[in-house]
């Protein structure tokens, strides 16, 4: 069993348990080609390497949220035995700074500590009981500075500076739209609704921590292994951070065990690489302990968002008003990105001919907030479903046909004012919905709850952008090989964090190329093999992706076929087919197997590519260039409407989902089972953001730095949950495909929430819905004289 | 100072020589380079590093490793038979109950600790015997359906010895 020898396997794992004979199709449920080697343990993740000679690399942090940095005392960890090297800022001669937007992350700290979990020292030492040992001898002298705890602190006129070069203070991004005038409008409004709603910092709480492992190899190339959503952008951060070109550095990613965002961006990525610069050849190991990760990984930002609502006596949407604050903590990461998208979907999927959008993403010495599935929509979408609710109680009106009266459909210019030129199915989620027994005889359920338990049902409607906007290039770049032997090899350029766009590019490789799947190979990202194909986030993998897959493979296949035509001595490939492992004259039902035509091709006959680039909004709104490059606007959004019933404990204040309904127009589908993992997934993270999850911190502090203090959704947590598609075609998509992989996660929250206030006639402004909450707002209530 | 232990994983005997205060998880993983036990938190929340010992599922990483000398270890490495995949791993291919993989065998090893001693559990009894491994991708939606089909897969052939 022991082999420490050989050296780390970079392939994928193929079991030989594969349904090998299977041509893969589109529009079934095949299993996914990872499960396999994931089934057995055999998958090798970034965690899981242990090579030959292996160091571990640590992080010292600097454990106090706002500080000038003195020095760092390295001499007492570099003298104990088996310690390597202590390494501070003064040993990286790039930049020393990371980030996707604007770059104010240090590698390791060299001004200022900017929050907690900033890293001062890299410590690399022979095995992990001696790196322990070595971070606690590591020290660093402060000088404390004061710190910015909350938006509202932060925005101060003499608030501290969090970075004193940023031209904005602590407003890392203000952005804002107007679009007519709410002031006028106003006046205009039969019914009136405002709300603050606070919604929490949250925790991806992945499986996999951050991890990898690096090498410098002989010929002076610093291969990364990292368990990450952005191998190519990775490269050029790590790059510039430590002061290589970024042709020295090759990024290998393995499928991750879970990211949903909180691995889009570096994490251990430039800190392996300092490492491996520093020993001496020997592979490098990182792998974040949970309590680290809590503290020094990324963030769901938390948000407060104001709200006024306007809307006609027959419930039509007439005017919008909102701010919202988003804590991005110290350093940009994505937080300009993550206020952009949240503002452009804050007024939901709705007409409304009036409006005022201003969001601010605040620099703080708390953790740092960043990408996570939902991505800003999550916050906007908890407070606009519930403003909508609202709403409806106000106007006395039914819920769900105030949501249809106001719905958007193609052709209408959305609140932001772009229009809707692609497929816009959220009329047909919602209409399902109204159809369904479970919103149908919501009110006999209703009636049967128990003694102390009160039931109510809630839905919300959804929107969900894909892609990066209209300014970064939102590119995939595919490329697919017939081998020398004979077989497929497709070259995946987006990374598989658990959502399976690996086994989906597999099923779109082999239907075209009509091979099974033991004849088809995939090279897993890799930026020495693959092609740069942006990252694995904004719901846009496989849509971007797939294009380019499709072309690169009908690319191919004509080649196949036009070679074995030749080759056979006939006229027309039209004549001639793909079947497996060979290409079949079909008038005569001659035959050339594959690996025999391989070999009169050279490579580069044998490989072909293709560049996708996904469609952007033509229109421009009324915002500034700042805003645009930041994604603003987007043209293609999925849309879904949920619904939810819970049973509210008047005696203890707990929430039970006891159903869960999803229906989602994401294009079609190319794996039914690929795609109900992730609305089912997301629904479960979703319940968890609604009833449990709150990271909280103290001055900066992490007070819930374990997942028995964070609390995510357990399998006794989560109801059943069905997932009905609406399959219209989208046009522009891989087969009629549009994202699936975020939409869901924004639906829970808003819905539980409108559920418990149709239970208990309580609404509670402040998520989560956690039972102290619920019980106080129930008390509340009842000292309020309210009856029920 | 090292102690010798001897054990058995999957099956295999083993001798190893190892500090008292290594857990069975840093055993399996890093000497024996049974990666297949994931590492999720090292605490026991989070239930990825569940084995099986002498039957009973297991926090691997809340075992020491001297705790399990004479004792019988079942990692997922370990379930396939001849090469053929065990019924429960097998559902959860099919059922598509796996997507990053992290928490899959150690999800795999409380199934089968179930199904050994409750061969027709109820979907109750199912949430509540994996409510310990904890999966942040799938919404437990179809781990729970593969169970289910595992159970009766295994019940119609006479259920599983191992």
């Amino acid at each position: 069993m022991k082999n420490k020898d050989k050296p780390p396997e970079l392939q994928p794992f193929f079991d030989k348990n594969i349904a090998g004979d299977v041509v893969p199709s589109i529009g079934i449920s095949m299993p996914r080609i990872d499960a396999y080697a994931k089934v057995t343990g055999r998958e090798r993740y970034a965690a899981d390497y242990y090579g030959f000679d292996m160091i571990w690399a640590g992080v010292k942090r600097a454990g106090i949220p706002h500080a000038r940095l003195k020095s760092v005392n390295t001499q007492a960890a570099e003298n104990l035995p088996g310690v390597i090297a202590v390494l501070t800022h003064k040993n990286i001669s790039g930049s020393n700074r990371q980030g996707v937007i604007r770059k104010d992350q240090p590698v390791l700290v060299d001004d200022k500590v900017r929050h907690c979990g900033d890293a001062v020292a890299l410590v690399l030492a022979e095995d992990k009981e001696t790196l322990a040992k070595a971070i606690k001898l590591t020290s660093a002298d402060f000088e404390p500075l004061p710190g910015v705890f909350t938006t509202e602190t932060a925005l101060e006129e003499n608030a501290p500076l969090v970075h004193e070069d940023h031209p904005g203070g602590n407003v890392l991004l203000k952005a804002s739209l107007e679009i007519g005038s709410v002031q006028s409008a106003k006046e205009h409004c039969d019914v009136l609704v405002e709300a603050c709603f606070e919604t929490p910092l949250v925790e991806h709480a992945y499986l996999e921590t951050e991890a990898g492992w690096a090498q410098l190899k002989e010929d002076g190339k610093l291969e990364i292994v990292a368990s990450t959503q952005t191998p190519f952008r990775d490269r050029m951060e790590v790059a510039d951070a430590l002061g290589l070109e970024p042709e020295r550095i090759r990024m290998i990613a393995p499928y991750a065990g879970g990211a949903f965002g909180g691995k889009d961006g570096v994490t251990v990525q430039s800190l392996l690489g300092l490492a491996a610069l520093h020993a001496n050849g020997r592979p490098v190991k990182m792998w974040w302990s949970r309590e680290e990760s809590f503290i020094a990984g990324t963030k769901r930002h938390a948000a407060r968002m104001y709200y006024r609502l306007g809307a006609k006596a027959d419930g039509s949407l007439h005017s919008l008003d909102t701010r919202l604050y988003f804590d991005t903590g110290p350093y940009d990461h994505l937080g300009g990105v993550v206020i952009t998208l949240a503002l452009e979907h804050s007024g939901g999927p709705y007409r409304i001919p009036n409006v005022s959008f201003k969001g601010w993403a605040v620099y703080t010495n708390n953790p740092i907030g960043g990408a996570f599935r939902g991505f800003g929509v999550a916050q906007v979408t908890a407070a606009m479903e519930q403003m909508m609710d609202m709403l409806a109680e106000k106007l006395a009106m039914d819920p769900l046909k105030l949501r249809l009266k106001n719905a958007v459909r193609k052709g209408d210019k959305n609140c932001v004012g772009v229009t809707l030129t692609h497929s816009t199915g959220l009329v047909e989620c919602l209409e399902a919905v109204a159809r369904h027994p479970l919103w149908t005889e919501r009110a006999a359920w209703k009636s049967k709850a128990g003694p102390f338990k009160r039931r109510g049902a809630g839905i919300v409607a959804l929107m969900h952008a894909s892609g990066y906007g209209p300014v970064v290039p939102d590119v995939a770049n595919a490329k697919v090989e017939l081998t020398a032997e004979g077989k497929i090899k497709v070259y995946c350029g987006v990374v598989d964090m658990g959502q399976g766009n690996a086994a989906t590019n597999l099923q779109i490789a082999g239907s075209i190329l009509c091979q099974n799947v033991d004849r088809i190979e995939l090279i897993l990202p890799d930026t020495d093999r693959t092609l740069p194909s942006g990252s694995a986030s904004a719901s846009r993998c496989t849509y971007t992706f797939g294009n380019a897959l499709i072309g690169a493979c009908e690319t191919l296949k004509l080649r196949i076929l036009q070679r074995a035509a030749d080759l056979l001595m006939v006229d027309d490939c039209d004549e001639t087919a793909l079947i497996p492992g060979a290409v079949r004259h079909l008038p005569t039902g001659r035959e050339i197997p594959l690996h025999r035509l391989a070999t009169f091709m050279n490579e580069s006959e044998r490989t072909a590519t293709q560049r996708f680039r996904a469609p952007t909004a033509k229109e421009i709104p009324p915002v500034g260039n700042e805003i645009r490059l930041h994604g603003f606007p987007h043209t293609l959004f999925s849309y879904g409407a949920h619904l939810v019933r819970v049973e509210v404990n008047e005696l203890t204040g707990v929430v039970d989902v006891k159903r869960y309904l999803s229906v989602s127009d994401c294009g079609k589908i190319i794996n039914p089972h690929v795609y109900e993992q992730q609305i089912q997934g997301a629904i479960a993270q979703g319940i968890g953001y609604a009833l449990s999850e709150e990271v909280q911190v103290n001055e900066g502090k992490v007070l819930t730095a374990d997942l028995a203090t964070f609390i995510i959704p357990a399998a006794s947590d989560v109801p059943e949950i069905e997932s009905q598609p609406v399959e219209i075609y989208e046009p522009s998509g891989p087969y009629g495909l549009k994202g699936v992989g975020e939409i869901a996660t924004n639906g829970p929250l808003p819905a539980i929430a409108n559920a418990v206030a149709d239970a208990c006639g309580v609404r509670i402004f402040r998520s989560p819905l956690t039972p102290s909450r619920v019980l106080r707002a129930l008390r509340e209530r009842l000292s309020e004289g309210g009856v029920h | 100072m090292k102690r010798i232990i001897q054990m058995t994983v999957n099956g295999e005997p083993v001798e190893l020589a190892i500090e008292p205060n290594r857990t069975l998880l840093q055993v399996l993983r890093e000497d024996l380079e049974l990666t297949g036990t994931k590492h999720g938190c090292g605490l026991g929340d989070c239930g990825a590093c569940t084995v099986i010992l002498d039957g009973a599922p297991v926090n691997s990483c809340l075992v020491l490793a001297v705790q399990a000398n004479g004792r019988e270890v079942l990692t997922i490495e370990g379930l396939e038979e001849n090469g053929d995949l065990h019924p429960i791993q097998k559902a959860f291919v099919e059922k598509g109950a796996i997507q990053c993989g992290f928490c899959t065998s150690g999800m795999i090893l409380s199934a089968k600790a179930l199904l050994d001693h409750n061969p027709r559990p109820s979907e109750i009894d199912i949430r509540t015997a994996i409510s310990g491994n904890l999966c942040r991708c799938t919404g437990y939606q179809k781990i729970v359906e593969a169970i289910q089909a595992a159970s009766e897969t295994m019940a119609g052939s006479g259920g599983d010895a191992r």
